[in-house]
């Protein structure tokens, strides 16, 4: 018996990368512009999106959505209600999307030309560490937080946090009734992730809205 | 959990470079997993050995070696690993850095392979 050492070096998610690389290249291409949307499931992705796609319909620009989630299509039929065109992906209890399911629901979507879009949303499974290892091929990483999930998010997940180019505080009108140490989730944020755009809004009434669709704005331009 | 998925992904990676050494056997896979790779090693032992019982890959060792988070600072110019994932500060001069040079990292590093007696030819590489 003889005993070799075999040097790899490989990624373990390479596949997955080489196939977000694609992706996030065809994007470019196509000029639209995609946000991998993550948070704790009930933080409010759906209601953020709703709102996010009425307004942006309401400016005229032409957004779309892929949900992700377990077992059912709620969200996606919510999403819908908005006039965008918006795809499920279910994922049979797989717990975060990974970009050969984004890559197989981009190529059936009957009607869909990403040449045709400025903007693809993807609302990621309710869950904040999975998500966090698998590159969908999105230019913007958002991580969402609610005012009634605890300010200290940031510290328990890093991994997310640090991965992400945005963050979004979601639900600020309950942040009162909920205690929400607006100054605390703030450091927070920014101890894990320095410099990070942070966004406060709530999908009840609008507030904070006008800052994150300037935001998309600028970054479909940059 | 993806520790499972993951576990999946090392099988395939490591059976197909095993493939090139007929006769061999893994016994040890080496693993390089940076501090903020949402890894949790215990999952990952865990689902390594679910991954591998039906496979030739049985009974191999999974070893992990973690990598500390690195922050390049823009202040002072250090480059140096932090302690803790809580905080991102250059541990020479306290400034916020959001520069990371290392701790993301998800790697299959090597294999150990047990072979039956020392092949004549080297086999082709993947
Ligand atoms: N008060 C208040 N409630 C909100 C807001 N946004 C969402 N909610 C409520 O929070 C709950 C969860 O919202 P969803 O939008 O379904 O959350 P989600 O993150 O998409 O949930 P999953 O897809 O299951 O992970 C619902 O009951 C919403 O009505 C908000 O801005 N303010
Ligand atoms: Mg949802
Ligand atoms: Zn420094």
């Amino acid at each position: 018996m003889t005993t070799r050492i075999v040097e790899l070096r490989r990624g373990i998610l390479k596949k997955n990368d080489e196939l977000a690389a694609g992706l996030r290249a065809r994007f470019q291409a196509a000029g639209v512009l995609v946000l991998n949307l993550v948070s704790s499931p009930g933080t409010g992705k759906t209601a953020f999106l709703e709102r996010t796609l009425r307004e942006l319909r309401a400016q005229g620009k032409r957004a779309a959505a892929l949900v992700g989630d377990l077992e059912t299509d709620n969200d996606a039929r919510r999403l819908a209600a908005s006039g965008a065109p918006v795809r499920q992906i279910n994922t049979h209890g797989i717990c975060h999307l990974d970009a050969e399911m984004i890559a197989k629901h981009l190529d059936g979507w009957e009607g869909l030309s990403l040449d045709a879009l400025d903007m693809l949303f993807i609302e990621n499974v309710g869950n904040l560490v999975c998500p966090s290892s698998y590159d969908l091929g999105e230019r913007i990483r958002v991580a969402l937080l609610s005012v009634t999930e605890g300010e200290d998010k940031p510290l328990k997940y890093p991994g997310l946090f640090n991965s992400a180019d945005a963050a979004v505080i979601t639900k600020i009108d309950i942040a009162e009734p909920c205690g929400f140490d607006r100054e605390l989730a703030l450091k927070n944020i920014r101890e894990i992730r320095p410099g990070m755009r942070v966004f406060e809004t709530s999908a009840k009434t609008g507030a904070g809205m006008e800052a994150w669709l300037a935001y998309l704005a600028e970054q479909r331009r940059g | 959990m993806h520790e499972l998925s993951i576990a999946a992904s090392i099988v395939e990676s490591v059976s197909e470079a095993a493939a090139a050494y007929p006769g061999a056997r893994v016994k040890e896979v080496r693993l390089r997993v940076g501090a903020l790779a949402s890894v949790v090693e215990d999952a990952l032992r865990f689902c390594w050995e679910l991954a591998t019982e039906e496979t030739p890959l049985r009974g191999a060792a999974l070893a992990i070696e973690t990598l500390p988070v690195i922050l390049h600072c823009e202040d002072c110019g250090a480059e140096s690993a932090i302690e803790t994932v809580q905080s991102f500060r250059c541990p020479r001069c306290g400034a916020l850095a959001a520069d990371l040079r290392q701790g993301r990292e998800m790697e299959i590093a090597s294999i150990e392979l047990e072979e039956p007696e020392p092949s004549a030819a080297a086999p082709a590489s993947t």
